[in-house]
């Protein structure tokens, strides 16, 4: 009799653990509410068949119960928003649509790049129009994807179409010497302003909540990851058609440099952001296991040169683009701790990993105060151009952001603060990331003579 | 008599958060405790009760830990913690005003319930 208890707990369990949103400590701890359950009703006189049974139905249907901690664990919710269990054949039908809705931008994507060459606009500068407009014609190609794949609101087109039509409109109209720097930082800096735009659309407007714009870090991790293997094969591709072409005497140059390359890296765009919302419940996150991997060689890597450079007694020798490789240290710093951010259980205690977090923050910090401090006297002697400056805001911006992270994660750590706080952080953060974004946009061409 | 469900779900929190105020529980025990205090009549589905203890520890109001049952069988216990302690504080000054405004609006009969006042 106990046994055959003992086996319907089993196979009770069981169907717990196969639903993704419930944690194997979620499954014990309600493994436990039921087994308290029935011995409360055996002890008042029930068979424990009975008991078995009414505790079962006290905890509700499965479907329910993973309802329920689905709404509270979005989070986890997020890689099985097309869980297959949960696949109907109208899901089918919507994955279809979205697949043809998603190539179609695609192909648009990758037409309107060579939208110049297609208008017969020949003579062009073809350098200066990638500059100018590429980013905005790719990016809105996929925002439109999302617009129309999360039925947006009128309200939310025209929150995405704002930023997209300012961006237009100011990259054509500004008189951007060729080849200027200004051109150059604008552009880098109208990617990432139109990214954030795009997440708009992605959350579907709901830009304020922290959960959205959790989900949308976690999605760009994943689209990046995408975008990179997508590259790797159509590096691949390229280069073996040129290969094989050439073979049988076809020379295929032109082709491959002005028209693969190109229209496929603009499809590409949309593609891997269709690949991860379809992927999501396939595979585990990439972008959180590589943080994981290089956490702790980053950490290495910040610690020896804190040492060699204390042996050394000096950071700058040649110091020509120290900056902007220290911006580069920094970004890579705040990515590694978004991404392990973005993917873990807040209910988790504190672990090494994040011990060893703190650790790759405070030498990332110590390794850019120094930089700083030593390169503060040179822009002084020299000036201040719009690279030097901007390299120097972005470096701002971003130790900002590490000194915020840094700060939390050590309440975190000494268990002060819950880790809501330490994600908290990092969404509340966006906003400065657009705001930097418009000003090198909006304001440092003008001010520089666009030169 | 059943209590409808949005009156449920919006006292559960302070609830749970009055029962862990007494000493750190667990979702059996807590949900024994509710029925105690309610004669039976608060009908909380135990499936809810676990995704509400899990966010309000997200909030830092509670925290847990794993420990034995009296059997031997791990068990997740839960307790209150400061922040935990100012929220319940907090509940329990906005769920007093609303049963005192309550309480003097069915106490002063119905004609002034009829009435624009």
């Amino acid at each position: 009799m106990v046994g055959d208890i003992e086996a319907r707990i089993g196979e009770w369990r069981g169907y717990l653990s196969h639903r993704a949103v419930l944690r194997p400590d979620d499954v014990q701890e309600l493994e436990g509410h039921l087994r308290d359950q029935i011995e409360g009703l055996s002890s008042k006189g029930l068979s424990d068949d009975e008991s078995f049974l009414i505790a079962v139905g006290r905890l509700g249907k499965i479907d329910e119960l993973s309802r329920e901690y689905a709404r509270e664990h979005s989070d986890r919710l997020w890689k099985q928003l097309i869980g297959p269990d949960e696949k109907s054949a109208t899901a089918r039908q919507g994955e279809r649509r979205g697949f043809v809705l998603a190539l179609v931008m695609a192909v648009g994507a990758g037409l309107a790049v060579k939208l110049p060459w297609l208008l017969g606009l020949w003579g062009y500068d073809s350098g200066d129009f990638i500059l100018r407009n590429a980013p905005a014609v790719v990016l809105v190609f996929l925002a439109g994807y999302l617009l129309l794949r999360r039925r947006a609101s009128v309200r939310t087109w025209i929150a995405v179409a704002v930023p997209f039509a300012v961006a237009f409109t100011v990259m054509n109209a500004f008189p951007f010497v060729l080849n200027g720097m200004t051109l150059l930082l604008a552009a880098v800096h109208m990617i990432v302003g139109l990214w954030l735009a795009t997440g708009i659309a992605y959350m579907n407007g709901a830009w304020r909540s922290h959960t959205a714009r959790m989900d949308f870090l976690r999605f760009t991790g994943e689209w990046f990851v995408y975008l990179a293997l997508i590259a790797l094969g159509g590096g691949l591709l390229a280069g073996l058609t040129l290969g094989v072409f050439s073979a049988v005497g076809a020379n295929l140059d032109v082709f491959v440099s002005e028209w693969m390359i190109p229209c496929g890296a603009a499809g590409a765009v949309v593609i891997a952001a269709w690949l991860v919302e379809i992927k999501q419940s396939v595979i585990e996150n990439i972008a959180p296991v590589l943080t994981r991997l290089f956490t702790p060689l980053f950490t290495a890597l910040l610690l020896a040169l804190i040492v060699a450079a204390s042996i050394h007694g000096s950071f700058i020798e040649e110091g020509r683009e120290l900056l902007i490789l220290f911006d580069i240290v920094l970004l890579v710093v705040a990515a590694l701790l978004l991404y392990s951010i973005s993917a873990r259980d807040p209910q988790q205690r504190v672990t090494w990993f994040d011990r060893l977090q703190l650790v790759m923050i405070v030498a990332a910090l110590v390794v850019d105060v120094f930089v700083l401090v030593a390169l503060a006297g040179r822009i002084g002697e020299y000036g201040a151009s719009a690279n030097k400056l901007v390299t120097l805001g972005v470096n701002l911006v971003l130790l900002a952001n590490l000194v915020g992270a840094g700060w939390w994660h050590l309440r975190f750590i000494t268990g002060r603060a819950p880790f809501a706080v330490v994600e908290r952080w990092q969404t509340a953060y966006l906003p400065v990331y657009a705001a930097w974004a418009a000003v090198v946009v909006l304001v440092f061409p003008p001010v520089f003579g666009f030169v | 008599m059943r209590i409808g469900k949005d009156l449920v779900a919006a006292s559960a929190t302070p609830l749970v958060l009055g029962i862990l105020a007494d000493g750190e529980s667990y979702g059996y025990a807590i949900l024994q405790r509710i029925g105690e205090l309610s004669g039976g009549q608060l009908d909380f589905s135990d499936g809810m009760l676990y995704p509400l203890l899990h966010r309000l520890e997200r909030l830092g109001q509670i925290e847990s830990s794993w420990n034995q049952s009296a059997a031997g069988r791990p068990r997740k216990v839960y307790r209150l913690t400061a922040d935990g302690e100012a929220a319940m504080a907090e509940q329990r000054r906005q769920w007093s005003v609303v049963s005192d405004a309550l309480r003097n609006v069915w106490h002063s009969g119905p004609s002034l319930s009829v009435g624009m006042a």
